[in-house]
């Protein structure tokens, strides 16, 4: 069953925040890279470049004061750093899970590859994942920030498993990886954990396996530290209303892609869990005018109550040019705040949200 | 006695060094995809490409060599998504993979292209007759179902017209020894019932187009029954391809012991889709095994084969698995 939102989300709600409605506004994580940045990814690996990992270590610091800052000015409550150390979101935590081997690029489609790793032996903490990355962007942040981590499902899935008899079981181990580094991260200060979990939409009949592995996940996890789940790009009616069990305090999901043609898979049972709604698109390189966002956060209020909607980009914005990711979460708060003053001022039915006042 | 031949439908993952030039001289978008008309530097590359798969077979000692399917960029959907009278679409998901192809739009009447062909006859130069070359095509069933029809408006002449069309390659190709037709999704998305003898009877007309062995490798598990004993007793296929890797294989065997078998069979036995890559000697016990379940006096062939085409795979472990399979071959002489 879902955890407990309400004892968790106020302490999000910025202290200057003018309006008594709060949509609490937030990124899912990816930002495109400052060119810079690739360019100095490249150099490391360059023998005849004096460029070396110390120099690349303090080219991510600034990346990642850059970012978080950048999502500052937008106007967010929470912040990401962009993920700017990251190079994909398997690869990054195979990479630091004793286990996993990676033998190279597959193809994923055309001439764009993923470096599928397989997974050889029982996998195993060892140093932690983020704990360092979680430190430097909240201590370079005024804002809270939200950590981002790739679920066990699809690290399990989008891996090639050797050494478990079942992917099942593969998944549950890592669940456990999983928990512990939250935990870290808790100890750390995190109070945002946000777990991406795409390779469910490809397979929504396994979605029992993703509640199981979020079982494990938030054993032991206070109720103070609010856990997101995202998942995009996939028939919901499929998981839904499943995901009311999931032991989670939010639900991310992206349907602005699909003009929110989703939006009434989930008004019925009535939406157990917080809904963190994709207002913008992650994937079409304009910037939405606050008036249409504003008309997409209504379309959350149809599913749940202000007091539990989360703003979100559909997704990751990585592979937007900069300027337009930026737009886009800049409209992104104006909207939010916009419908926040109007809540406020009895303009909006939030019965029937989409109601002209 | 049944004779056992190590053999692979193709579709090979790049060589690394030509993921990177490809896609340079290519670009990652989906436009930049091939379209059959590719520049004079591109087409090199390939030819390079093609030349390392040769060698990668020959060095492993496959019975049959295959052109590796480099330029392949949309999976066995490619004779069509480089056919003049197709328009590319959206990028659609491949079967239940994290793969995607663009969507061959069939806009005109498919005529001869020739596309394969001129691959094959490129293959045949670098074996040098130092191998038998197999050909490989999709079968016109998981063709049809993977493209979308804006042209002929009828699904079953639609299927008719894509194997006329399928024939019409096969007419152009160099002498071949095997042709395999790859029906994943005869096994994913299975005709309706009653509507198996249209499959098989398009199936029957690519084979008839050569008088090689013709091998119809199915993937992703079991085939249903009834379907199965149509495809034994009208799809004109000298071998059918069974998967023993994916799904469940009791529901092979049960489909071999109740129906028969073709006089060949091809048996998809190291996986295709996982890194782990096996012993040549559990790859030989399977094939023996398989083939006591069947109270036949012997079969003329059986291939022993991958499950799934091998793109899915680093390169390394593609060929680790080409190893496996010859070397499979070679315990049971």
């Amino acid at each position: 069953m879902v955890r407990t939102p309400e004892a968790n989300r106020e302490q999000f709600r910025p202290h200057d925040h003018a309006n008594d409605a709060f949509l609490l506004t937030t990124v899912v994580g990816s930002y495109p890279k400052p060119k810079w940045l690739n360019r100095a990814d490249e150099l490391v690996d360059d023998p005849d470049s004096k460029f070396d990992a110390s120099d690349l270590e303090e080219a991510h610091d600034d990346a990642c004061r850059l970012i978080t800052h950048e999502h500052e000015r937008a106007g967010l409550d929470t912040v990401v750093d962009g993920e700017m150390r990251r190079n994909e979101m398997v690869e990054f935590f195979a990479d630091r899970i004793d286990g996993y081997e990676f033998n190279g690029p597959v193809k994923v489609w055309g001439h764009n590859y993923f470096d599928k790793p397989s997974v050889v032996e029982e996998v195993e903490y060892d140093e932690p994942w983020l704990v360092d990355e979680f430190a430097f962007t909240s201590d370079v942040s005024e804002r809270p920030v939200k950590v981002p981590i790739t679920g066990p499902y699809t690290l399990g899935f989008w891996a090639f498993n050797e050494a478990y008899p079942s992917t099942e079981e593969l998944v549950y181990d890592l669940a456990d990886l999983v928990n512990e580094e939250v935990e870290k991260l808790v100890e750390a200060g995190a109070r945002y954990i946000q777990i991406d979990e795409p390779a469910l939409a490809t397979t929504p009949e396994d979605h029992a396996i993703v509640g199981e592995a979020l079982e494990r996940i938030v054993s032991g996890i206070d109720e103070e530290v609010r856990i997101g789940l995202h998942v995009c790009y996939g028939d919901y009616s499929r998981i839904y209303p499943e995901i009311n069990d999931y032991p989670i305090d939010e639900f991310d999901v992206e349907l602005c892609n699909g003009d929110f043609e989703q939006i009434p898979t989930f008004t019925d049972p009535e939406f157990e869990p917080d809904l963190a709604l994709g207002v913008v698109d992650a994937h079409t390189a304009e910037v939405e005018p606050v008036a249409e966002i504003k008309e997409n956060i209504r379309q959350g209020l149809r599913v749940v109550p202000p007091e539990k909607l989360t703003i979100s980009p559909d997704c990751g914005l990585k592979l937007l040019p900069r300027d337009i990711a930026y737009g886009k979460m800049e409209n992104m708060v104006t909207a939010a705040r916009e419908v926040e003053a109007e809540i406020d001022a009895g303009e909006i039915d939030v019965d029937n949200p989409l109601a002209d006042d | 006695m049944t004779e056992r031949v190590a053999a692979t439908p193709g579709l090979y993952p790049l060589p690394d060094w030509a993921k990177e030039t490809l896609s340079d001289l290519k670009g990652h978008q989906k436009g930049d995809l091939l379209s059959g008309d590719e520049s004079e530097a591109i087409v090199e590359e390939y030819a390079d490409v093609r030349a390392e798969y040769v060698d990668d077979q020959l060095d492993a000692g496959l019975d049959r060599v295959v052109e590796g399917q480099g330029r392949w960029d949309d999976m066995i959907a490619h004779p069509l998504t480089v056919h003049d009278s197709v328009e590319t679409g959206g990028i659609v998901r491949y079967y239940d993979n994290n793969n995607f192809y663009r969507d061959p739009r069939v806009v005109d009447d498919l005529d001869f292209s020739g596309d394969v062909a001129r691959e094959l006859e490129r293959a045949t130069d670098l074996i040098d007759g130092e191998a038998p070359l197999a050909a490989t095509l999709p079968g016109p069933y998981s063709l049809a179902e993977l493209a979308t029809d804006e042209h002929y408006r009828d699904e079953a002449e639609f299927q008719a017209a894509i194997a006329e069309f399928l024939a019409g390659e096969v007419d152009a190709f160099p002498a071949h020894e095997t042709l395999f037709l790859l029906e994943p999704s005869l096994v994913t998305n299975p005709p309706a019932e009653g509507e198996e003898s249209a499959a098989t009877d398009a199936i029957a007309t690519v084979a008839a187009a050569t008088d090689a062995d013709v091998v119809v490798q199915t993937s992703y598990g079991a085939l249903g029954e009834k379907l199965y004993a149509h495809l034994v007793d009208e799809a004109g296929a000298d071998a059918l391809g069974l998967d023993l890797v994916a799904g469940d294989r009791d529901d092979t065997v049960y489909n071999v012991q109740e129906f028969g078998a073709t006089d060949s069979l091809a048996l998809g036995l190291v996986d295709g889709q996982n890194t782990l890559v096996e012993e040549p000697e559990t790859v030989a016990e399977r094939v023996e095994w398989f083939e006591s379940q069947i109270p036949a006096e012997g079969f003329d062939r059986t291939y022993l084969t991958p499950n799934t085409e091998l793109f899915y795979l680093p390169t390394n472990k593609y060929r680790a698995k080409l190893n496996t399979l010859a070397a499979a071959a070679e315990v049971l002489d």
